[in-house]
């Protein structure tokens, strides 16, 4: 398995902290996280990065798709933890223009 | 336009036969009249006697048949104004006798003249011989004619101009099709990627004018390891000009096989050029030999342009003249010497661009050329910079020649420091394995975020390659060639297939929540955002892509977002 993850809540986020890649083996744990963070009801999914050492392109197609789902749902999605790199692919995709990107807790 | 219509019986007696067949006809000779046999039917008997008959008639009636003659009407001949106005058919004594167009006629045996004119236009002439009958031309006749005039004349006007239509149709597509030809030929002969020469960053660009001229330029590498790069132009545009440029091209190619000397290989292709090429036509051809190692240049000049020489902020000209190719017999060509020392920039273009002009009819000229050249800070930015000033300058003029700048920009040390060649599976997943091979080469001479860029990059290349190249065939191999100079990293990454998959949409993050585009297909994009240079080439049946990083310091004026191909012009 490429991706871990972990689903904790904080008040009414959701926080999703992710391990390992994200590329074509991902989809079904971000799709579990997802659903998981989304059973907690919460207004708020916040994507931990911290942990996360590899996107490619097949993993920013999962991250569209899940924001794409979080946004029907009426969900706002964070990000945090991403690396410098990771931010700039997040501008230049403009995945930053729909999910904002804050620092992790405890930074 | 007028055309003339005439009919006249021909007969030197004037008098007409109707039914008189050709002489000779269908009439067999007394001879074999007297050698047919007595045995003969009644019915072969009967077509003998009418065969007798018939030439008996031929011999005794005189000889007679329509036909059209042709007589040049001058546009200036006042006649055609007369007719213009004429009430109708008119006899040849009511024409007018200074004409010289009714003198020919009345030399030919015109008696009748019936203007064809439609919509206040003489769009022909109906000239009639002696009627048949040996009378003149009745009222009757007249108004015949007449009536005929007023329903054939636009019938006329009409076919004339389908027929000027069709001509200048014929005459658009076979000046379309020569200038195709011509762009094809001359096209077919420049060099479809520019070779990576270590340490060395050659770039190009060609955009041919409207009527096609003939530039060229070529890259030819040595055996012993030199490198000779050539510009020319032949004078003359279209076909002629680019099959000459076509065999200039050869003939320099095969001399270079045999002969390295700047010089004497433009001797020798002079030579073997004058006696093919065409008179009036001639070729300004310039030809340099750099050793990458020492930057030590030989050159060697046939009436083409002084290449520039930027070093520092001072901008210098190659000086070496010799006459163009294919002018003079015996002609030589002094050899020059120069180095080309580590940040230095070249720049060999063609009259395209010194001579086009603006629209007050200034000419852009060398100093402008020399000015961008000095402001010049690598070989890819003096190229920019010159098609972008020249079509500030030229906007709203066409474009004159063919345009042709090929840049010649040495890093600051030549040859590369480490070369790292492998081959993957095509499984999924490798592409990690060579980006992280790449990234281990890469990595001291890239700060952080340009490594992380160049590995992104490398990763959606390789994984292109397993997936769409080989189709994540396993037993086909992804090869990876790393190599880093102290002024790039180069990445070529091959496959067997047939080109980087285009994404028929440009990527858009809003289609694609909205569920217009897939959330797909951001692997190209990826690959152009992070890449500082994107190339791609075949190498026998491999399709190779290379990614180029700069490892200069000063890499903030680098856009690293641009592409290779310049406005309609194809860039290298």
């Amino acid at each position: 398995m490429s991706l871990e993850s972990d689903v904790t809540q904080r008040g009414a986020t959701a926080a999703i902290a992710l391990r390992g890649r994200i590329d074509r083996d991902a989809g079904d744990a971000l799709d579990r996280a997802y659903t998981a963070a989304h059973g907690i009801a919460p207004q708020v999914i916040e994507l931990d990065f911290t942990q996360v050492d590899y996107i490619n392109s097949t993993g920013i197609a999962l991250i569209v798709g899940l924001l794409a789902r979080a946004r029907a749902q009426k969900v706002t999605v964070r990000a945090a933890g991403l690396t410098a790199h990771y931010q700039h692919i997040f501008e230049i995709t403009r995945l930053s223009d729909f999910i904002e990107i804050v620092q992790p807790v405890g930074h | 336009m007028t055309d003339m219509l005439e009919a006249r019986s021909e007969s030197d007696t004037g008098t007409p036969s109707v039914d008189a067949p050709e002489s000779g006809a269908g009439a067999p000779s007394a001879a074999s009249r007297d050698a047919q046999p007595a045995s003969r039917t009644r019915t072969e008997k009967r077509a003998a006697a009418r065969g007798r008959k018939a030439a008996r008639r031929t011999e005794s009636a005189p000889q007679a048949r329509a036909e059209v003659i042709d007589i040049d009407v001058d546009p200036n001949d006042p006649l055609l104004i007369f007719l213009q106005t004429a009430p109708g058919p008119l006899e040849i004594g009511a024409l007018p006798s200074y004409s010289p167009a009714v003198t020919r006629m009345r030399e030919q045996g015109v008696q009748m003249v019936v203007p064809l004119v439609t919509s206040g236009e003489l769009v022909g002439i109906l000239a009639l011989g002696p009627r048949l009958s040996e009378r003149t031309y009745s009222r009757n006749d007249k108004r015949l004619l007449d009536s005929l005039a007023r329903y054939a004349a636009p019938a006329l006007r009409l076919g004339q101009l389908m027929r000027e239509q069709e001509k200048e149709a014929r005459d658009r597509e076979r000046i379309e099709q020569e200038l195709h030809v011509a762009q094809l030929i001359q096209q077919q002969f420049l060099p479809d990627e520019l070779p990576e020469l270590g340490g060395w960053h050659l770039s190009a660009f060609y955009r041919p004018a409207r009527t096609v001229g003939g530039d060229f330029y070529d890259i030819i590498e040595l055996a012993d390891g030199r490198v000779m790069v050539v510009t020319g132009d032949v004078t003359d545009k279209g076909v002629p000009a680019a099959l000459v440029m076509a065999s200039t091209y050869a003939l320099l190619r095969s001399t270079a096989d045999v002969e390295t000397s700047p010089g004497e290989v433009l001797r020798r292709v002079n030579e073997l050029l004058i006696p093919q090429i065409p008179m009036n036509m001639f070729v300004t051809c310039l030809v340099l030999v750099i050793d990458l190692q020492t930057g030590s240049t030989h050159f060697a000049n046939a009436g083409h342009n002084l290449p520039y020489l930027r070093r520092g902020g001072r901008v210098t000209q190659l000086e070496a003249r010799g006459m163009p190719l294919g002018l003079m017999s015996g002609s030589v060509y002094d050899e020059h010497e120069t180095v080309i020392e580590p940040g230095d920039i070249v720049l060999l273009y063609s009259d395209g661009i010194t001579e086009q002009h603006d629209r007050s009819g200034d000419m852009f000229g060398f100093g402008r050329t020399a000015d961008l050249v000095a402001a010049a800070t690598s070989g890819d930015d003096l190229i920019d910079r010159s098609v972008e000033a020249l079509g500030v300058f030229s906007a709203d003029v066409d474009q004159e020649d063919d345009i042709t700048l090929v840049a010649l920009h040495r890093g600051r040390s030549g040859g590369y420091h480490d070369t790292l060649s492998f081959s993957v599976p095509s499984e999924p997943g490798n592409e990690r394995e060579v980006m992280d091979r790449v990234a281990a080469v890469a990595e001291s001479a890239l700060p952080l975020a340009r490594l992380d860029a160049l590995k992104t990059a490398v990763s959606e290349t390789a994984m292109n390659a397993i997936e769409h190249g080989n189709r994540g065939d396993a037993s086909l191999e992804v090869s990876v060639l790393v190599r880093r100079s102290a002024e790039t990293i180069t990445v070529e990454i091959g496959d067997y297939g047939r080109g980087r998959q285009r994404d028929p949409d440009i990527p858009d993050l809003g289609l694609k929540l909205a569920g217009l585009q897939t959330p797909r297909g951001w692997g190209l994009f990826l690959i152009e955002q992070l890449a500082d240079r994107v190339e791609e080439f075949t190498d026998g049946e491999r399709h190779v892509v290379r990614l180029v990083m700069r490892t200069d310091d000063d890499i903030d004026g680098i856009d690293t977002g641009d592409s290779d191909t310049t406005e309609e012009g194809a860039r290298s």
